[in-house]
């Protein structure tokens, strides 16, 4: 019986845009901690938030994640000064404009998470893991293609 | 054809314990374009490193990914190792196996599932990159201090010891600044004129260090190591250079009525003048708004007096440019203005000042000669009531919101000496709160209550008015929940302190970030508190944010050994990982250059070819990589995706994003 | 509209002649009265054979001077109140040379749709006359009347423009002063669930051919070269034949004109698919009011846009909402 239930469950794709400085650092800090979150969590290492193009956001989605969740230090404490600010209002834009399109809002997600805050990183992976895992997967977003590819 | 080498550690058990590397390892072996994959114990020792050296070598490998801990923790070290092998350090890549997958997950075959996605992710990532060489760009070796108060004189006399030429540029007279118009410095109180007047004369004695007064920076060009600074030399109308400071000019100067700013505009002074006697360099000044001769071109009574033949009312200002390879900017403050504090009413009576007037009315070289007299009548003050946080930790509109720090302590140090001078006069504190942390302050701040009697009052003032020639002050008292009114003599204002306005344009010419209350923002608020984002501007004193001289002295220091770090260098290595704008692709539509915290873009006309033998003048975005800091900002405002970042390209992030979605 | 369009050629033929300007941008006649397409006229004689400005002039001529205001001499543009918050935008980003332009503003009183008159039975329209709210269309059959408001172009019907640049104005009829909700229809799509919205988008989409008939016309997607023809992007244009790329092209479209795109609507006049594509853009326009403060792009010349800078106490993207901070 559990075994039925342990196949069916499903684990989603997470792609977490992290910044150098802070939430890198702080994901870091989560490891050095011990402090656990699901394994479909995986970190790509940005120099800043304000790296990450919308782009990036819709690819990850048209290749099949079910989760993008975007962080980096807290406002005012951005290492390259203002960089976390322009993200901000980015991704406001972006995420409403998604919802707009008919896109489960809880699919995206923005937090400020600093170098210290190791406990927090861990707590919002397995928060954002939960709620995309009951959504379930992704599929107004994705390119069929990229499915059939593999 | 790519040639990627891939190396797994173990980090003893760290990593192995649950993720099976040799497996990673394994399966990694087949990935198209890898011809290289190991595992060793500890790929970051000696052995380890020697192991990629040798597979780089022997592999002729073009790119490496070493599956290890953070990049944070040895992305250097392996650089280096890769260098060393001949092979460019930015064809380095590290997938994070430790701090982000074995560390976490408790699973073994999860984690070498997570393992060799992330190594996958890595290798996808590796093939875009391209062999990056960092720059490097000469240092001049000569400072700019912008400012001459005590945080500009500390900074320049720091610099100058170290051996390397500092100038200090002062828009005033004289150097010195607000400490120059003290009288007493807390918690010791010690004179201030004692302590900052030797200072004052190092550095006008100092061989290496020029002081340029009564100038005041016009232009700004270049980057860090390599400014070139216009600054304007305001007409003084006399001749620096033969001027003696012998006053007979300002004995002999008819126009007599001009306020003395000095001395917060509580005497007069000629119109030409020499601000105080301390004053370096200690050159006469003439007022054009108020020099007879100057306004209507008869009098040169001056000119005449003067026994150099110093007097030029021809000068005019001039422009020297010159070349530094950091700046300081230490600008300074001034109180603020209390035109919206009506309700103490400051405008309308003489007697109702601010503490920094005070300062001049106690002080020797003071318009009273150290004698306190209310402005007024001249009368002794029997009854001084001070007014705490007049426009700090203001959150109406009206002041600052922050707490202006010094007020509390300056203002028991006024109680303190106004009660040892004149034991019969009553001393009242009206206050929100004291905050007196530091050391030896807050025994400084319970002498004043204890052994002074001075009468602190928690509680806010409502309103001062004039009443038969007597000033009311109306306030609560909070700890006794009363309403009082207490009958004063002179009334003192700690008035929030401002940075100088004129920062605002200091801060527009080296594109150096400001708050919203126009301090400069520092780079890192804890570490990198005397850097600017701006690289090579450097901050000093109140312009950064509000503190008292140790604090001021200290954060020079700081800033001069900051400056001594970068003017040893010969040459400056500059980070290969910048933005980089396709030419062809580039609109010149200015949105990067909005978004751009450091100044780094600027645009040019460029011609180009666009078929048919014909060519086109189009605007370019050119990045200067020596300024870049490589945050990415630029890359996202821009609507062609000309604009990408070395290192960290659109094509790799989204190759990285490819291979994390696979299924 | 006749007394407009001469006294329009009179000012063209007078400055061409006078040699103030070397060409003029205006709207050339077609086959039919309905199909005007934007030309530039070099002498009074090509003025005189082509030049028609009448109910059917809906489109903007600003983008045409990106390429127009580079030669040689100075360039005549007639501007219609919408047109000049492009003009204006495209001057800020650098790509118009204001000083080799000179503006004319010309009076809009809304412009017709021929697919919606086609829509309501009209065909083989030969002629068109406005009184207020009646349209007298004369066609092979006879004269049809029909009323205006069914028959303007969508970005006209909540049009409250006015003419932001001009160096003169031919201005004959007042256009009467009206309060409009221009964001209505978003405002209708918000109310929807995630699902509807999703099929709403979804159908409309779908009819998306990739013709970039939208990227060709509108003034903000400017761009020297296009991302989606950019290699380095890492989005250039695969083989579109699937739902999704139609998807990502029009979101990152619509992202890449946000803070820019002055609402002129253009891009859903030219669509031939009748896609609602000003739908995505006046999205942005509206939550860029809501979070940060009215802004209508094209007002001025220079400054930032909304995306290009910041406040400290700007909203949270996870508090935002159909456009409502929570």
């Amino acid at each position: 019986m559990q075994e039925v239930t342990e196949k069916k469950e499903f684990t989603p794709t997470i792609v977490a845009f992290c910044c150098n400085w802070c939430s890198y650092a702080g994901a870091d800090l989560a490891g050095s901690s011990r402090l656990t979150y699901p394994a479909n969590v995986k970190i790509i290492r940005v120099p800043c938030s304000c790296r990450v193009n919308p782009m990036f956001v819709l690819k990850a989605f048209q290749q099949g994640a079910d989760g993008v969740i975007l962080c980096g230090c807290h406002p005012g404490d951005c290492h390259y000064v203002t960089g976390n600010y322009y993200t901000r209002r980015r991704m406001a834009l972006l995420y409403s404009f998604l919802n707009y399109m008919g896109i489960e809002k809880e699919r995206t997600r923005l937090e400020w998470v600093s170098a210290a805050e190791g406990a927090r990183f861990s707590a919002v992976m397995n928060d954002f893991v939960k709620q995309v895992a009951e959504l379930g997967e992704n599929k107004r977003l994705t390119d069929l293609r990229v499915k059939e590819g593999e | 054809m790519q040639r990627i080498g891939v190396f797994i550690c173990w980090c003893g058990s760290n990593i192995a314990a649950t993720v099976d590397v040799k497996k990673v390892a394994e399966t990694i072996k087949s990935e198209p374009g890898v011809v290289y994959s190991e595992n060793y114990q500890y790929m970051c020792s000696e052995n380890g490193q020697q192991l990629i050296k040798q597979a780089i070598k022997e592999h002729n490998l073009t790119g490496i990914v070493i599956g290890a801990c953070s990049p944070r923790m040895h992305e250097a070290t392996f650089r280096k190792a890769a260098e060393e092998a001949g092979l460019n350090p930015y064809m380095v890549e590290i997938a994070n196996i430790r701090e982000h997958c074995s560390w976490i997950h408790k699973d073994m075959d999860e984690a070498t599932e997570k393992a060799v996605i992330l190594v996958r992710t890595a290798i996808a990532k590796v093939k875009l990159n391209a062999p990056l060489q960092a720059g490097e760009s000469p240092v001049i070796k000569r400072a700019l201090v912008i400012g001459g108060g005590i945080a500009g004189i500390q900074a320049a006399l720091d610099i100058a010891d170290a051996g390397f030429e500092v100038d200090i540029v002062e828009k005033n007279a004289t150097i010195g600044g607000r400490m120059a118009q003290l009288d007493k410095t807390f918690p010791t109180l010690d004179c201030s004129a004692c302590i900052l007047t030797p200072k004052m004369v190092d550095c006008a004695q100092h061989e290496k260090i020029d002081i340029l007064s009564y100038s005041e920076v016009e232009d700004v060009k270049g980057f860090v190591g390599n400014f070139s600074v216009k600054i304007r030399r305001k007409a003084r109308f006399v001749d620096e250079t033969k001027c003696t400071g012998c006053k007979i000019c300002m004995e002999k100067c008819p126009s007599k009525k001009g306020l003395n700013t000095f001395n917060m505009g509580l005497n007069n002074r000629p119109a030409i003048y020499i601000p105080f006697a301390q004053a370096i360099p200690n050159v006469a000044v003439i007022d054009p708004e108020q020099c007879i001769k100057l306004k209507t071109g008869k009098c040169g009574i001056c000119q005449k007096f003067c026994g150099v033949g110093a007097i030029d009312y021809e000068q005019k200002d001039t422009f020297v440019e010159r070349q530094y390879g950091a700046i300081v900017v230490a600008t300074g403050f001034k109180p603020i203005e209390l035109d919206a504090f009506n309700e103490y009413g400051y405008n309308d009576n003489k007697d109702v000042i601010t503490s920094l007037e005070l300062e001049r009315l106690m002080n020797a070289a003071g318009p009273s000669n150290g004698v306190l007299l209310r402005p007024s009548d001249n009368e002794h003050p029997k009854v001084i009531t001070f007014i705490q946080c007049v426009g700090s930790r203001d959150t109406s509109g009206c002041g600052k919101p922050y707490c202006s720090k010094i007020c509390c302590m300056y203002t028991a140090k006024h109680a303190m000496l106004i009660r040892e001078k004149y034991p019969d006069t009553q001393v009242n504190v009206f206050y929100i709160d004291v905050r007196t942390p530091g050391k030896n302050y807050d025994e400084f701040y319970r002498r004043a209550v204890e052994q002074y009697g001075v009468n602190y009052i928690k509680g806010m003032v409502g309103k001062v008015y004039n009443e038969n020639g007597k000033l009311m002050v109306q306030g609560s008292n909070l700890i006794d929940n009363e309403q009082i009114t207490i009958e004063s003599d002179l009334v003192v204002l700690a008035a929030a302190i401002e940075p100088e306005p004129s920062v605002r344009k200091v801060a527009t010419l080296l594109t150096a970030s400001i708050d919203t209350n126009n301090f400069l923002t520092e780079s890192h608020a804890k570490l990198r508190p005397v850097e600017s984002p701006t690289a090579g501007v450097y901050l000093a004193g109140v312009c950064q944010g509000p503190k008292d001289i140790p604090e001021t002295v200290s954060q020079a220091s700081a800033c001069a050994a900051k400056v001594i770090g970068l003017l040893v260098k010969d040459k400056l290595k500059t980070n290969p990982c910048v933005a980089m704008p396709d030419e062809n692709m580039c609109n010149g539509c200015s949105q990067c250059a909005n978004v751009c915290a450091y100044g780094a873009i600027t645009y040019v006309d460029k011609e180009f070819r666009i078929g048919g033998g014909k060519t086109e003048i189009r605007r370019v975005a050119n990045v200067n990589p020596a300024v870049c800091q490589g945050c990415g900002a630029c890359t996202v405002t821009c609507p062609s995706g000309a604009m990408d970042l070395k290192g960290f390209s659109s094509k790799q992030i989204m190759s990285e994003v490819e291979a994390i979605c696979k299924k | 509209m006749k007394d407009v369009e001469l006294k329009m050629l009179e000012r063209a033929k007078a400055l061409l002649q006078s040699g103030e300007v070397a060409r003029v941008i205006g709207w050339k006649k077609g086959e039919f009265c309905y199909d005007p397409a934007p030309a530039s006229f070099e002498s009074v004689e090509e003025m005189e054979n082509g030049f028609v400005y009448n109910w059917f002039c809906g489109a903007n001529l600003s983008k045409y001077l990106i390429q127009m205001a580079k030669k040689e001499g100075k360039t005549a543009v007639f501007l219609k109140p919408c047109d000049t918050y492009s003009f204006n935008q495209l001057v800020k980003e650098h790509r118009i040379n204001r000083e080799n332009v000179y503006v004319i503003a010309v009076e809009c009183l809304a412009k017709l749709d021929v697919e919606k008159m086609k829509a309501k039975g009209v065909s083989f329209i030969t002629d068109v006359e406005v009184v207020d709210k009646d349209v007298k269309v004369t066609t092979a059959y006879g004269v049809e009347t029909l009323y205006k408001p069914d028959v303007v172009l969508s970005k006209c019907a909540v049009c409250t423009k006015t003419h932001q640049v001009k160096d003169e104005e031919i201005i004959l009829h007042e256009r009467p002063e009206r309060e409009v909700n221009r964001f209505e229809e978003v405002e209708k799509l918000e109310a929807m669930t995630e699902d509807e919205r999703f099929a709403f988008w979804r159908e409309q989409l779908s009819k998306c051919i990739r013709c970039n008939a939208c990227r060709n016309v509108c003034p903000a997607c400017s761009c020297v070269k296009c991302v989606f023809d950019n290699p380095a992007s890492g989005i250039a244009a695969k083989a579109n034949d699937d739902k999704f790329e139609e998807q990502l092209f029009h979101i990152i479209r619509a992202f890449h004109v946000s803070g820019r795109c002055t609402d002129c609507g253009e891009c859903s006049r030219v669509c031939p698919q009748n896609i609602p594509l000003h739908l995505l853009n006046r999205k942005f326009i509206k939550d860029i009011d809501t979070l940060y403060g009215e802004y209508q792009a094209g007002e001025e010349s220079e400054g930032k846009t909304p995306l290009t800078t910041y406040t400290e106490g700007d909203t949270e993207p996870n508090d935002v909402f159909n456009g409502e901070a929570k």
